[in-house]
């Protein structure tokens, strides 16, 4: 894999694994476990080429066990090594729910510290293209809820890489959250945006570093995922109206960089959080009653942008009708002034 | 006398070439507006397709013994199985288009076909059918009833703990449940020997003490002999048991699966073992005609023609239905309001 330059421009699943397989070649105790992660070079090439390099052994193709699997991650990591396993869709979390709620991510605490679980947990969200109620959530807010797990969604290639060095490397356990639509897959083509320059060198980026993607003064967009690039379209749109918008993009739930957010709202007076998860209890909701705490009296507007309180439908006109679009985010934000 | 009759040889026949016509029928559908660069989004079926073709035996032989009140949980390879079962063919079709008077009404699509006239229902998650179906058998067993319930899974399903806790579930209780394993050999991309440390899955039952039986080839009549005592069994009350029957992938485990991991040798025997023209060679040896076959796949092929073309004919839903159908009852349930004790002076 040589590179002649030094900054080249990758899709993002080429971050991630470009990322995944220089932690590989440092460290012998990481390992990556999935199903079809080895010959097929996973569903959605978040494995392409692993195998080829480091093998079978280190790149495993597992039975269609989460339960066994991910929990053997934890317990392969809670004796020191740095597994790195797969959940297919984040969708399939429901049949080993056990070992991520109750033992990934409790054993850190319940031991008073005296046991790490350095593994990372890979999920591929989102939906978009169809793939109906089983197969299309992102379920942000059910593992942001729970105590005891790092969560991450990258929105571009730069910070997929930098984000999968940190997250191999830190000793707490990470759910990484790559969105299908952003990884550049031939068959799923992705929007302008999440193919970026990405430096040939490792680098991290620290988790609660949200990144402002576009700097306005007249409304704070916050979002993550594949929403970043769409809160970016919409403030195109917005700029033409004489409109300036700014783009906060998490890039972590947990934690979650409460200071740039509230700085921007501080600015702005105007807060639209977009979210392509459910509405209720979620990560909308988490965000505006965070400025709420932090800042009341600089939230002149709220405006909350998600999936309203019902599973991810098949039909194309359905799935567009409860996936927040960039002319949703528009009207949220014509509503905030 | 034969234990699968001449006539039941021909409903079998008759659903195997229904459902290989249709999911060759659908396949070409789907790919239209998919060319020339491959987009899962677009054309006029969305979203994933997993097609069924090579399995159509499994089916056909275990289901012509059910009756409509019989449950079946099927997977996310459903179609052959829901043809069998006698599911609203032009309703299912409307709901893979994701038209309105579909199934689900488009909010399903094609891994997750419902229809209660018939008692079938399918999940796009592995192994997760097991458990409803073992909620039948129960259900059977506590109302009395001669139900029965079957639930299909892959080979690759047999590693997952909500299969082995269904198989005990179904065992210690006693329950009318017969489980079938359609092996096509391969999990997506994972050939069985790689992640299962057994060759024949009914194996799987000789640790819950219930029978187990495998199929070696998708011959449909011996999977109809096998199911037949597998489902008399259940009807009778005298428990569980567990079957395997060896199907083939002739398709990719989704549609636009470049299946560079098979080897072609292994794709060419699956498309020379064909369940249908065994079938078909056994109609013949049994005596029926040129012209009968030559009847049934005309009337198979027209039936799924009609039903693909009324559901390209169907609406598309409006957006608004989006928000409809999370619920059955009001979301404060069944009462919009609380008793007013005192004004009926009641209770203390």
């Amino acid at each position: 894999m040589a590179e002649s330059k030094s900054t080249r421009e990758l899709t993002m699943s080429r971050a991630m694994v470009s990322a995944i397989a220089h932690e590989m070649r440092e460290d012998s105790e990481v390992f990556y476990m999935g199903e079809d992660v080895a010959d097929y070079g996973g569903i959605f090439d978040s494995t392409q080429g692993l195998r080829e390099e480091f093998g079978y052994d280190r790149v495993m193709d597992v039975p269609i066990s989460e339960t066994a699997y991910l929990g053997a991650a934890v317990g392969a990591a809670q004796v020191g090594m740095r597994p790195i396993a797969e959940l297919m869709f984040v969708d399939f979390f429901g049949v080993a729910m056990d070992q991520i709620y109750n033992q990934m991510a409790k054993n850190t605490y319940m031991s008073g510290g005296n046991v790490s679980v350095p593994m990372v947990l890979t999920a591929a969200v989102g939906g978009t293209y169809n793939d109906a109620a089983q197969h299309s959530q992102t379920l942000y807010g059910t593992f942001a809820h729970v105590p005891g797990l790092k969560v991450v969604v990258p929105s571009t290639a730069y910070d997929a890489k930098g984000l999968m060095h940190n997250a191999i490397r830190d000793d707490d356990p990470v759910l990484y959250m790559f969105h299908k639509r952003l990884m550049g897959i031939g068959w799923m083509p992705a929007p302008e945006g999440p193919k970026t320059p990405v430096p040939e060198t490792e680098y991290t980026i620290p988790f609660g570093s949200a990144d402002v993607k576009r700097a306005g003064d007249d409304v704070t967009i916050v979002t993550l995922g594949l929403h970043v690039h769409r809160a970016l379209e919409a403030a195109e749109t917005l700029a033409d109206e004489g409109m300036s918008a700014e783009v906060i993009d998490l890039r972590s739930l947990v934690p979650l960089d409460t200071d740039t957010i509230v700085e921007s709202v501080e600015k702005t007076g105007s807060l639209v959080v977009v979210d392509e998860d459910y509405r209720s209890f979620g990560v909308t909701g988490e965000i505006v009653a965070t400025v709420a705490d932090e800042s009341l009296g600089a939230l002149e507007s709220v405006e909350r942008v998600a999936v309203p309180d019902v599973p991810i439908p098949y039909s194309r006109p359905l799935e567009d009708e409860v996936i927040p679009s960039t002319k949703d985010i528009v009207s949220a934000v014509q509503r905030t002034q | 006398m034969p234990l699968v009759s001449e006539q039941t040889m021909e409903e079998m026949f008759e659903n195997m070439v229904t459902a290989r016509h249709y999911e060759e029928r659908l396949q070409e559908e789907y790919l239209e507006g998919k060319q020339p660069a491959f987009d899962i989004s677009a054309g006029p079926i969305p979203g994933e397709l997993h097609l069924a073709a090579g399995h159509e035996a499994a089916a056909a032989g275990v289901v012509q013994h059910l009756r409509d009140d019989d449950v079946v949980t099927a997977t996310h390879r459903p179609h052959h199985v829901a043809i069998a079962k006698g599911v609203d063919l032009e309703r299912m079709t409307a709901e893979i288009f994701g038209r309105e008077t579909g199934l689900g009404k488009g909010k399903g699509g094609h891994m997750h076909l419902f229809d209660p006239d018939v008692n079938f229902a399918c999940s796009g998650i592995i192994a997760e059918g097991c458990p409803p179906a073992v909620g039948a058998g129960l259900a059977a067993k506590k109302r009395n009833t001669d139900s029965v319930a079957v639930s299909f899974l892959g080979e690759g399903a047999i590693d997952q703990g909500a299969f082995l806790e269904s198989l005990n579930f179904a065992a210690v209780f006693d329950l009318p449940v017969v489980f079938v394993i359609e092996d096509n050999d391969w999990a997506i991309s994972m050939p069985k020997e790689r992640v299962t440390d057994v060759e024949n899955g009914s194996k799987r039952a000789d640790g819950f003490e219930m029978p187990g039986v495998r199929v070696d080839c998708d011959d449909a009549i011996e999977i109809a002999e096998v199911a037949g005592e597998a489902i008399g069994r259940a009807r009778d009350r005298n428990g569980p048991t567990l079957m395997e029957v060896q199907v083939h992938r002739r398709m990719g485990h989704f549609m636009g699966d470049p299946e560079t991991y098979r080897p072609e040798a292994d794709q060419e025997a699956a498309a020379d073992r064909d369940s249908i023209e065994r079938l078909e060679a056994d109609l013949r040896d049994a005596g029926v005609t040129d012209d009968r076959i030559e009847e049934i796949r005309t009337a198979a092929h027209d039936r799924v023609e009609e039903a693909i073309e009324w559901a390209k004919e169907q609406p598309q839903p409006e957006a608004d239905a989006a928000h409809e159908d999370v619920f059955v009852n009001p979301m404060n349930g069944v009462t919009d309001s609380e008793p007013d004790f005192e004004a009926i002076g009641g209770d203390d």
